[in-house]
């Protein structure tokens, strides 16, 4: 067994068989996961806000989904992934309240999933499962040796994407 | 005003929050101590200017079972306000103000909305003696109770300070009945709203 990588609120690190990598408590943000099959090198993003062009002070990184998965991908490229075989899976982005507000921040979920395909799309890597939304947190585990998206949440079994 | 981030708000900004919160969560002790005719009593706020990624663990953990109660403020300022509380301790009270004693996993539908209840008024005294001291008028929305990671709930008000900047404000009070409740309130006014809070109590 290798150890367990602990990916912070607005933080991103890499993981290489057969460590694990995980955030806990996902909530509006997004989990990105990515992973080369072949050299079993693999990374996570934990995001919080979609774009960082819309923000004022937007020098970490991590906190914005198109920075974010950009310095993810170079990241796990640098530790010698393929940039060519990278897929990604995606968890979180969930609503987590519901009330009546002229406040677009209560549908920062599902802005930031949408960011995230898109991000992922622009970069032409392929997003092969996807656990998102609904109204409930979320903890990740990803296995960059066999690329399982283990998904825990309160009061449901455990999945696995 | 209008350059105001969290990180460059000088230790009087700080102290105005502090005593803010001091006397917010005053009134929520009070209005608290009335709605469950028992004495509660409560230790002095800490205000805090946290980490995204310390949050969590000041609360015991992103995984953490909590009691979320979140509603929109709108009015002379705008922004949300949620107030936390640990599952077991959110259980003490619905227990306590329904006179029954509960245990399992699950809140039942009765007893979220009783939680939702002691949500509402807690939100609303601290609301109303900002509102007073402040002489802003404040509009709650209706509550919204959600019980879930502590992490999750708390992604939602650092979204909106994450616009901001990369820390949040949290202010911790305990309670005490027959035992300790922590309680944790977040007060997220949008970026104007903070001027016009801080000029309304005559700091500029």
């Amino acid at each position: 067994m290798g150890k367990v990588i602990k990916v912070g609120m607005a933080d991103l690190n890499v993981c290489v068989s057969p460590d694990s990598i995980t955030t806990l408590g996902l909530g509006s943000c997004v989990g990105i996961a990515v992973r080369d099959p072949v050299t079993k090198i693999g990374g996570l993003a934990h995001i919080m806000l979609p774009d960082s062009t819309t923000i004022r002070i937007n020098s970490n990184i991590p906190k914005f989904a198109d920075t974010g998965i950009e310095e993810l991908i170079k990241q796990v490229v640098a530790r010698g992934a393929n940039r060519g075989r990278l897929v990604a899976k995606i968890a979180g982005g969930a609503q987590m309240f519901a009330f009546q507000s002229t406040n677009d921040m209560v549908r920062v979920g599902e802005r930031n999933v949408a960011a995230t395909k898109k991000k992922l799309a622009e970069l032409k890597i392929p997003i092969i499962a996807q656990d998102t939304g609904k109204n409930y947190g979320r903890t990740v585990i990803f296995y960059p040796e066999t690329g399982d998206f283990v998904i825990r949440a309160v009061g449901k079994p455990e999945s696995v994407i | 005003m209008g350059e105001i981030t969290l990180e460059k708000m000088s230790n009087e900004y700080f102290d105005v929050l502090k005593e803010l919160g001091n006397i917010g969560a005053g009134n929520a002790t009070t209005a608290l101590a009335q709605m469950m005719q028992c004495k509660v009593d409560m230790s002095v706020p800490q205000v805090r200017l946290l980490e995204f990624k310390e949050m969590g663990e000041m609360m015991g953990g992103e995984e953490t079972i909590m009691a979320g109660i979140y509603l929109a403020i709108e009015g002379d300022i705008t922004g949300s306000i949620m107030f936390l509380l640990e599952k077991q301790a959110a259980r003490h009270l619905v227990n306590k103000l329904m006179g029954m004693q509960i245990e399992g996993e699950e809140f039942s539908e009765m007893e979220f909305s009783a939680l939702k209840e002691v949500g509402n008024i807690i939100t609303g005294a601290y609301l109303n003696s900002l509102s007073s001291l402040t002489n802003l008028v404040i509009y709650p929305s209706v509550p919204d109770l959600t019980v879930d990671m502590a992490g999750a709930i708390l992604s939602v008000p650092a979204i909106q300070f994450g616009e901001l900047g990369d820390k949040m404000l949290l202010i911790q009070t305990q309670f005490f009945d027959d035992m300790v409740l922590d309680g944790y309130f977040i007060l997220v006014p949008d970026l104007d709203s903070y001027g016009r809070i801080l000029s309304a109590l005559g700091i500029s």
